[in-house]
C-alpha cells in the first residue's frame, strides 16, 4: 500500500523553484531517505509533506488525502521532526510531552502516549527537569520521543540523529527501525549517508530541487558501481 | 483538554518565569520606594517647624507675634537668654532661635519696621531642610500679619479682617454643558490632569508588556522551531492564534498590575490630593461607566496583542523579535503625550481622526470622557476597537496559513522587492539581528 504519493511537485519562490518537479513514492511501512547536498530542496520537501509550506503545483497524498484540501486531516497522522530543533525551555520534558499528548488524545490515551513518551526519551530522572537543562543530545531524545509516542502512520523526520553522540544515534536508529516494522512509515533526510545506508529501505538523491537518482541502497551502489552511498552521492551530485 | 487552553497554560508556563517577574516587581519597588521618599517630604512640609523664641521686647505687638508663632510652630523654648535658647533648640533638633529685639513694637508705632532677628541651625542642603526653614518663613509671615491686625484693630473704625481682604470671588465654571458651581477651570484642571498623566501611563505600560509578550514568544518559537511542531500538530491555526494572544494577554496583565501597584502607591504617595470633592459636580464615574472603561482597555489590549502577533510573523528570531517591538510602542506613545497635553474635543480635525484610528486611544481618554457624559466618543471607540481587533485577527489567522509565517518573508532570496515601502521596511526590520 502506498503510503505517500508526490507527483510533479514544485515549490516556488519567485522565479526561484527550491522543488522542481519531483515525483516518489513511499510504501507502508518503508523507511525512505532523502539525501542531497545544502540547499537541494530536502527540508522544503519536508516541510511541505509537514503540511507547513504551501504547494506551488503538482500534487501530494499521504494514505489518500490530499495535502491541498485535508491538511487537517493529514495532521492527525502525522509528526514531523524538524531538525536543529529545540523544546520549550521554560517546561520540564515530561511537561513538554504532556503539552503534545492532548492533541492525540484525551485521559488515559493521552497518559498513556506521555509515559510511552517517557520510555522512548530515556532520560531517567532528567526528565522532570527543565529543558533549558539539557544537553544538546538530550533535547533531540526528548524530541524524537515527542515525534514517535504518538505512533503516528507517518513520521517525517529531518536529520533524525543531528545532534546525538555514536551511542545516542546508533539506539535512535534502532528505535527509527522498530516503530517502522509496527507499521510508521518514515520519511526521512540526512546528511549522514552511513546512516542513509543503514537505515534506509530506499532513497531518493536531490540536487538542485531535482530527484536525480532513486532506489534502494543496493541498486545504486550496483548502478554506479560504488562500495557505498558516500560515492554514490558524490558520483551523481558531483 | 481543549486546544486552545492546553496552548495557554503552556504560553502561560513558558512566559511566567522569574526573569520576566523580577524586573517588574523590582521596578514597582523602586516606584514605591520614590513614593515615599517623596510623600515623606511632602509630609516634612506640613510638619510644623521646631523654633525658639526670645523677646526681649516684651510689647503688645512683640507678644501678639511670640501668640502667633506658638500656633503656627512647635515651640520649644521662650525666655530672654539667646545662650539658653540655642542649648534648648540642640536638645530638642530645632531648626531657627527667632530673637524679638527690644523696642520692636516702638519701631513699629513710629513708622519703621520691625525686625526679627533669627539664629537658623543649619542641618543639611537636602529638600526637606528647605522646606523646614521655608515653614519657618511661613509662621514669621502669620505673626506679620497678626501685628497688622492689632494695629489696624486699634487704630481703625472697619474691621481688620475687611481691609486685609476687602473682595472675595464667586465662581461658576460652565464645561461640556455642565455648570459647576464655586469651582475655576485651574482646579478642574489640575485634577483632570492628573488622570490625564496616570492613565495613558498604565495602557501604554499594559501594551508594551503584553505586547513584548506576543512578539517574543513568536521570535523565540520560530528561533527554536517549535513553531514548526506547533503548526504540524492536529489544531487549527485560529486556536493557535487565539491560544497565544490569551497566554500573553494573562501574562501581560499579571505584569502589569504589578506595575501599577507600585506606580498607584507612587501617585497616590506624591498626591496630596484633590481640594475640592469632585463627586459634587459629577466629574466621578458609576459603576456603567466603569464597564465601559474595562471593555475599552479589554479591546485596546487585544487590538494591540493582535497587531503584535502580525508583526511577530515577520520575526526571524527573539532578537529580531526584540526590534519589532518599537513600531507598538511608537503607536502606543503617540495619544499618551496627545491625551496627557490635548482635549480630543478642541483639536483640528485632521489629529482627531488620526488618534481615533490608533485603537489605544479609546482607553486611554475613556474615563476623562466618561466624567463629562461623552458616551458617543467612548462606545464609538469600542465598536472601532472592535472592528480593529476582529479584523486584525482575521489577517493573523489568515498568514498562520501562509509561507510567510516560516519564511519570514513574501518572496525568496531577495530576489523580489513587495509592492509596498512599508511592507520592506517591516521586512528589513525583522531581518535586522
Amino acid at each position: 500500500m502506498i503510503a505517500i504519493e508526490v507527483k510533479n511537485l514544485v515549490k516556488s519562490y519567485g522565479s526561484f523553484n527550491a522543488v522542481n518537479d519531483i515525483s516518489f513514492a513511499v510504501n507502508r511501512g518503508e523507511i525512505f531517505g532523502l539525501i542531497g547536498p545544502n540547499g537541494a530542496g530536502k527540508t522544503t520537501t519536508l516541510r511541505i509533506l509537514a503540511t507547513l509550506l504551501q504547494i506551488s503545483s503538482g500534487e501530494v497524498k499521504i494514505f489518500d488525502r490530499d495535502l491541498k484540501h485535508e491538511a487537517d486531516e493529514i495532521r492527525k497522522i502525522i509528526s514531523y521532526l524538524p531538525e536543529d530543533a529545540g523544546a520549550y525551555k521554560n517546561l520540564t520534558g515530561r511537561a513538554y510531552l504532556e503539552f503534545i499528548a492532548p492533541f492525540f488524545g484525551d485521559g488515559d490515551k493521552s497518559s498513556e502516549i506521555v509515559r510511552k513518551g517517557v520510555e522512548i526519551a530515556n532520560l531517567g530522572e532528567r526528565i522532570n527537569d527543565k529543558v533549558e537543562t539539557y544537553s544538546k543530545g538530550m533535547t533531540r531524545r526528548l524530541l524524537v520521543a515527542r515525534a514517535l509516542m504518538i505512533e503516528p502512520k507517518v513520521a517525517i523526520l529531518d536529520e533524525l540523529t543531528s545532534g546525538l553522540d555514536v551511542l545516542n544515534s546508533q539506539e535512535i536508529r534502532k528505535l527509527a527501525k522498530k516503530t517502522a516494522s509496527e507499521g510508521t512509515t518514515i520519511l526521512l533526510s540526512s546528511h549522514n549517508m552511513l546512516e542513509v545506508e543503514l537505515l534506509c529501505d530506499r532513497i531518493a538523491l536531490i540536487n538542485n530541487g531535482k530527484i536525480v537518482e532513486i532506489g534502494t541502497p543496493d541498486e545504486l551502489k550496483k548502478r554506479h558501481n560504488c562500495n557505498n552511498i558516500e560515492d554514490v552521492f558524490v558520483k551523481v551530485v558531483a | 483538554m481543549n486546544s486552545v487552553t492546553n496552548i495557554i497554560k503552556k504560553e502561560v508556563k513558558e512566559l511566567l518565569t522569574p526573569s520576566t517577574l523580577i524586573p517588574i516587581i523590582i521596578m514597582a519597588a523602586i516606584f514605591g520606594s520614590l513614593g515615599n521618599i517623596i510623600g515623606g517630604a511632602g509630609q516634612e512640609a506640613t510638619k510644623a517647624p521646631v523654633i525658639g523664641i526670645v523677646d526681649q521686647d516684651h510689647s503688645v505687638l512683640s507678644e501678639v507675634a511670640s501668640k502667633t508663632l506658638d500656633k503656627s510652630a512647635k515651640v520649644v523654648f521662650t525666655g530672654s537668654s539667646v545662650s539658653e535658647g540655642l542649648t534648648a533648640l540642640e536638645k530638642e533638633d530645632g531648626i531657627a532661635l527667632i530673637i524679638i529685639p527690644s523696642g520692636f513694637g516702638e519701631r513699629i508705632l513710629s513708622n519703621k519696621s520691625g525686625e526679627y532677628q533669627i539664629l537658623w541651625i543649619m542641618k543639611g542642603t537636602g529638600l526637606m531642610d528647605t522646606i523646614s526653614s521655608s515653614n519657618v518663613d511661613l509662621s514669621l509671615q502669620l505673626a506679620s500679619a497678626s501685628i497688622s491686625k492689632e494695629i489696624i484693630d486699634s487704630h481703625a473704625s472697619v474691621n481688620s479682617t475687611i481691609i486685609l481682604n476687602p473682595t472675595v470671588k464667586n465662581e461658576t465654571t460652565i464645561f461640556k454643558g455642565k455648570e459647576m458651581v464655586g469651582i475655576s477651570p485651574g482646579l478642574i484642571s489640575g485634577f483632570m490632569s492628573q488622570q490625564a498623566f496616570v492613565v495613558p501611563l498604565i495602557v501604554l505600560m499594559v501594551i508594551i508588556m503584553a505586547g513584548s509578550m506576543v512578539i517574543s514568544s513568536m521570535g523565540t518559537e520560530k528561533e527554536n522551531k517549535t513553531l514548526e511542531t506547533l503548526l504540524t500538530l492536529p489544531v487549527k491555526r485560529s486556536s493557535i492564534v487565539f491560544g497565544k494572544l490569551a497566554g500573553s494577554a494573562i501574562v501581560g496583565l499579571i505584569l502589569a498590575v504589578i506595575y501599577m501597584i507600585g506606580l498607584g502607591y507612587y501617585t497616590s504617595s506624591i498626591s496630596a490630593g484633590s481640594p475640592i470633592d469632585m463627586a459634587k459636580y459629577g466629574l466621578t464615574l458609576d459603576a456603567f461607566d466603569y464597564i465601559l472603561v474595562g471593555i475599552s482597555l479589554f479591546l485596546g489590549l487585544l487590538s494591540a496583542l493582535a497587531l503584535c502577533m502580525l508583526l511577530g510573523i515577520f520575526a526571524k528570531n527573539y532578537k529580531s523579535a526584540q526590534t519589532l517591538t518599537m513600531p507598538i510602542t511608537l503607536l502606543a506613545m503617540i495619544p499618551m503625550f496627545a491625551v496627557m497635553m490635548l482635549d480630543f474635543n478642541t483639536m483640528p480635525l485632521i489629529g482627531q481622526v488620526l488618534l481615533f484610528a490608533i485603537p489605544f486611544t479609546h482607553p486611554m481618554m475613556a474615563i476623562r470622557s466618561l466624567m463629562f457624559d461623552d458616551y458617543t466618543l467612548v462606545v464609538g471607540g469600542i465598536v472601532y476597537e472592535t472592528i480593529f481587533a476582529i479584523a486584525t485577527m482575521a489577517i493573523a489567522v489568515w498568514l498562520f496559513r501562509k509561507d510567510i509565517l516560516l519564511t519570514g518573508r513574501l518572496t525568496a532570496g531577495g530576489k523580489k522587492q513587495s509592492w509596498s515601502p512599508l511592507w520592506n521596511a517591516i521586512q528589513r526590520m525583522s531581518r535586522r539581528k
